[in-house]
């Protein structure tokens, strides 16, 4: 499997998700700078965290016109696999491949700690393998990450079956408390109607190994590679 | 040259926690008058000697399509005299 990982101006956990495809997963990583017009042979992409472009105007709205993403939304378009991390997951959004749009956080502060997910689908290119109900545990960091739909497009999405991860209690409980930033539904991350773009807040590439406290992170690159591997 | 203004708030069903904090710093101030905040953003922008017809459908064109996210947000554009 070969993995490009988009480079922005601002982008700041492009080396951390480099490092888990090439380094923990042992698959082949490349770059791709933000400028670029066309992708290199990769099976697969991540749109990293970070604060691209400094997020000005809103969160990922100027990455969105970035020369790269007009490949992106084509690679996307074939199908291909495509994961967007916190400020990826924005940037994807503004770019009209994921639903929703991001909230500064209700009770406004920058938040950084550990969360746990649960498992919702098992059907995307990104969670095959993993079981629904199930609890996983890594970081967020960000500070507008309260997923907003109006209610009758959260029904929509969640009978499309678009939920992919909700904030639980540790044991997987529904919980305001867990519920941090306020997201609509709980929403952590979602996928698109092909089920091969996904994006989430929370940041698996920080947590796929044991020393940084959890290795649950790992499980998404891993259901990844299977996915490559099975196409 | 031709001036505007380009206005982006959050929709009304939206809830805006940056205004709500806002209302309440104000409220402890002793401002129990202030029955809300909502917070926006205000563009200046400056155009080409355009007709203004073109020009409102240009500013339509770009407060829609980068300034603001209509998922969240309305814009109201003002063409200056």
């Amino acid at each position: 499997m070969k993995v490009g990982v988009l480079v922005f101006p601002g982008s700041n956990c492009d080396h951390d998700a480099y490092h888990v495809v090439k380094h923990v997963l042992g698959q082949a990583a490349v770059f791709v700078w933000h400028r670029e017009t066309r992708l290199p042979a990769v099976d697969a992409l991540i749109v990293p965290g970070g604060f691209s472009y400094g997020d000005y105007l809103r969160t990922g709205a100027i990455a969105r016109f970035a020369p790269v993403m007009r490949a992106v939304v084509e690679f996307a378009g074939r199908g291909a696999p495509v994961l967007g991390i916190c400020n990826g997951f924005q940037i994807l959004q503004e770019a009209g491949l994921l639903p929703g749009a991001m909230l500064r956080n209700r009770h406004v502060q920058f938040l950084s700690q550990d969360v746990h997910l649960r498992v919702e689908r098992d059907d995307t290119a990104f969670t095959g393998g993993l079981r629904p109900g199930e609890v996983l545990t890594m970081p967020i960091a960000h500070g507008e990450g309260n997923f907003y739909l109006p209610e009758d497009e959260l029904d929509r999405l969640e009978q499309a079956g678009q939920v992919v991860f909700r904030y639980v209690s540790r044991d997987g409980r529904l919980d305001p408390q867990a519920n941090v930033n306020g997201s609509s539904r709980a929403i952590a991350g979602v996928c698109n109607a092909g089920r091969n773009v996904v994006g989430l807040m929370p940041h698996p590439e920080r947590a796929a190994e044991h020393e940084l406290g959890s290795a649950d992170g790992r499980r998404i690159f891993e259901a990844l590679a299977r996915a490559v591997l099975a196409a | 040259m031709r001036q505007a203004r380009v206005y982006v708030t959050l929709k009304k069903s939206v809830f805006d926690p940056q205004g709500k904090t806002i209302h309440e710093a104000l409220l402890s101030l002793g401002y129990a008058d202030v029955r809300g905040v909502r917070q926006g953003k205000f563009f200046e922008v400056e155009l080409g000697d355009l007709e203004p017809a073109r020009a409102e459908a240009l500013l339509g064109e770009i407060a829609q399509r980068v300034l603001s996210n209509p998922v969240i947000e309305s814009c109201r554009v003002e063409l200056l005299p």
